[in-house]
């Protein structure tokens, strides 16, 4: 770092003898450039040289990326990676099919100013969203259970009851009843920062469509889309980063063995069985890390198409 | 240059430190002994009871018992002991978790302890090196499991505990058919309770107890034997008399259906009588695994689950043996198989329980042949790891998403795929 403030200062220099070296810059960036390097960058690269290794008997040795191999082509290993990218994938679809169009919907209605209470429905539809997942896991198998629950009699009210099942313990659904709690407990993230960039858009851009005799389809579909899609694309990739994190809830609602038959394990909870171990299984620190890595990498390159297909083509408009 | 120059010192320092350390230590703590344990909700009754009839009969000995969440034990533990700061005694999980331990030397060597002749080899068995030569913790407790039974239905309905399979469906179907009731109280939602209640709970009546298990581990039985298949067959079985949407219950939903009074029958390990003591205002009475024919022998899982060992850092090895020679006491038995019913004490010695439950429990010891969960031993060393797959397939035979024969072969190919023995 001093070499480049050096060049800085020297560079500078040429052009004004006087300039004081920049030690406000130090003084700034430094706290938390420290903090990002102990918390962050140094973890993440430790874990990262851990997956290299393997730890027998308390012993460590290099083993290269065996890890990785084992953990891509050992059918005991390969068979739950796969199955779980797999269900992040779903889970994945689910909240961009469900999680963002909803938030986008919720946000263009309460932006007109003709809805009354919007601020009442705002804080109700983002309350969940501050809840702690454990509850709402808690809260949502009370809802669904096919003993105490109140949904059964719901449905039987509206006439489905025919429908009701055991979602959360159904092979075929409950990956998708998850999807469903989430969606929930989340929406409100997208449709808060939608909303806030719905508030920017100044009035005689709308005023002058309605002018040229828009509708108020046309008015969304033409001026406002456009003008937030570069909020629409950053809530895409919060939400990739976000599910394929994604833990708590099925470690809340099926625990870490994330059944049946693992139809709902994502790969946080299939890193939580191999980092910690489960019941009988020893975990294994380095096979753990080799997981991680393989998460980060996969959100690395998530990020990085993003980054080169959809984020350079972003027009960006100044008002 | 840097680590080379300053570790001289360092040592030095260290060894100043160790010295002025123990020198304290040896001060105060000839007679302080601290317990390590993951039974936060027992610390009334160690604190209340155990620890002051022990100071009656050894005064000169403090103890202290020391908690963490169970959750957090196996890792807590481990740290502490990495840091040397663990207490005196060591609560043992069973098997590998313990034995770990030991092989990296944090455990002590119990050999020529005299408390340790009252246990059986059964009971021993969690705390030994494979081998067979190293004792490195004493065993405290097991749990036993079986079915628990209301009495009020039973009695409305005119059943009585039944006694061979036949009778256990026929009864099953009874209550189907004849009541509102539930016959049978258990989920898989948390799948536990499939591989634990169901399959360990009937199993070793099929598989004939330890004979099945140690030939488990020798290789000259499979999982796809008979034995194992048609414990899954009657676990299938088992499908119709369960909760509607049982597929979603969880176990707590299970003990609710069960205290509410809802559910006839709770396949049970012996520690849900502390929680049915106090949620369940009937009566309720408990009967062993059903054996296929009258007069049979009977096999029950009695799984070793709590054990106690010493710190081999600590200063105070010699209090703690005394203090696990009284463990081995009939006292201690008594005191403890009174406070926590549903845990067992393992000594040979009889007990008496005031538990009515609890003393049914105990009593099958007499008349049937004990084993421990055969999934525990060895067999779960490897990748993929046999317990969690009997969680998974044992809970989709229920389900009825997999049939015994591809649960057995599952697991047996499971195990093939890194169990020498029986490859």
């Amino acid at each position: 770092m001093h070499y480049i403030l050096r060049y800085v200062m020297t560079s500078s220099n040429q052009h004004d003898e006087k300039k004081p070296f920049p030690w406000h810059l130090v003084f700034f960036l430094g706290p938390g450039l420290l903090i990002y390097v102990v918390f962050s960058v140094y973890p993440l690269l430790d874990t990262l040289f851990l997956s290299l290794y393997d730890e027998q008997n308390g012993q460590s040795s290099f083993v290269g990326l065996q890890n990785f191999i084992t953990l891509i082509t050992d059918e005991t290993w390969s068979q739950a990676f796969w199955n779980a990218l797999v269900n992040n994938f779903k889970f994945f679809a689910i909240h961009m099919l469900l999680q963002n169009p909803i938030g986008l919907i919720l946000a263009v209605l309460l932006s007109s100013p003709k809805l009354r209470l919007s601020s009442t429905y705002r804080t109700l539809i983002f309350m969940p969203t501050m809840l702690s997942v454990v509850i709402v896991g808690f809260v949502w198998q009370l809802l669904l259970s096919p003993l105490w629950g109140i949904s059964e009699n719901f449905l039987y009210d509206i006439g489905l009851g025919q429908y009701f099942d055991a979602w959360l313990g159904k092979e075929g659904s409950a990956l998708i009843t998850l999807g469903f709690i989430s969606v929930w407990q989340f929406v409100g993230i997208p449709m808060m920062l939608i909303y806030a960039t719905l508030l920017n858009i100044p009035d005689d851009i709308i005023d002058a469509s309605v002018v040229d005799g828009a509708n108020s389809f046309q008015t969304f579909w033409h001026i406002k889309l456009p003008l937030i899609l570069p909020t629409i694309a950053m809530v895409s990739i919060l939400t990739f980063v976000a599910n394929f994190n994604a833990f708590e809830l099925i470690y809340a609602v099926k625990g870490a063995l994330a059944g049946p038959n693992f139809s709902t394990d994502l790969m946080g909870t299939f890193f939580y069985r191999t980092f910690f171990g489960f019941q009988l299984q020893q975990g294994s620190a380095s096979m753990g890390a080799a997981v991680a890595t393989l998460m980060f990498l996969i959100i690395l390159v998530g990020v990085m198409l993003f980054l080169f297909f959809i984020q350079r083509r972003i027009q960006r408009f100044q008002f | 240059m840097l680590n080379v120059r300053s570790a001289l010192p360092m040592t030095k320092l260290t060894c100043v430190t160790a010295l002025v350390l123990s020198s304290m230590g040896i001060a105060q703590a000839a007679d302080t002994l601290s317990i390590e344990s993951w039974r936060s909700d027992d610390a009334n009754i160690w604190n209340d009871v155990i620890i002051p009839a022990f100071n009656k009969s050894h005064p000169d000995i403090k103890v202290t018992f020391a908690p963490t969440p169970p959750t957090e034990y196996n890792s807590a533990l481990q740290a502490k002991l990495k840091a040397g700061s663990a207490g005196d005694l060591i609560t043992c999980r069973p098997f590998d978790t313990s034995l770990e331990l030991y092989k990296q030397g944090y455990l002590a060597n119990l050999e020529g302890l005299e408390g340790l002749k009252d246990f059986s080899d059964v009971a021993k068995s969690a705390w030994v090196t494979d081998d067979g030569k190293d004792q490195f913790c004493f065993p405290v407790a097991s749990v036993i499991h079986g079915y628990v039974y209301n009495k009020e239905i039973f009695e409305e309905l005119e059943l009585t505990p039944p006694k061979t399979r036949a009778e256990f469906f026929e009864l099953l179907d009874t209550i189907k058919s004849e009541s509102r009731y539930t016959p049978l109280a258990m989920g898989t939602a948390d799948q536990w309770e499939a591989a634990t209640m169901g399959f360990q709970n009937i199993g070793p009546n099929y598989w004939k107890g330890e004979a099945g298990r140690k030939a488990l581990l020798t290789g000259e039985a499979k999982l796809t034997d008979a034995p194992y298949v048609d414990t899954w067959k009657e676990l299938a079985q088992w499908k119709p008399y369960l909760g509607r949407g049982f597929e979603a219950q969880k176990y707590s939903d299970s003990q609710n259906l069960f205290t509410l009074g809802r559910a006839a029958i709770y396949p049970a390990g012996s520690w849900d009588i502390q929680t049915f003591n106090t949620q369940a205002d009937f009566e309720f009475g408990a009967f062993p695994p059903p054996v296929p024919k009258a007069g049979d022998t009977c096999y029950i899982s009695d799984h070793t689950d709590m054990g106690i060992g010493i710190n081999a850092g600590s200063d105070n090895q010699a209090a703690a043996k005394v203090f696990l020679n009284w463990m081995a006491s009939k006292e201690f038995a008594t005191l403890y198989a009174n406070a926590v019913p549903g845990f067992f004490p393992l000594s040979n010695a009889p007990v008496e329980l005031k538990d009515p439950v609890a003393q049914e429990f105990m009593s099958w010891r007499n008349h049937c042949e004990s084993t421990i969960r055969n999934s525990y031993q060895i067999l779960s060393r490897g990748t993929p790891n046999l317990e969690n797959q009997l969680w998974n397939v044992s809970a989709q035979v229920i389900n009825g998403t997999m049939t015994p024969e591809q649960a057995a072969k599952e697991t047996q190919d499971g195990l093939e795929q890194w169990y020498k023995p029986q490859q």
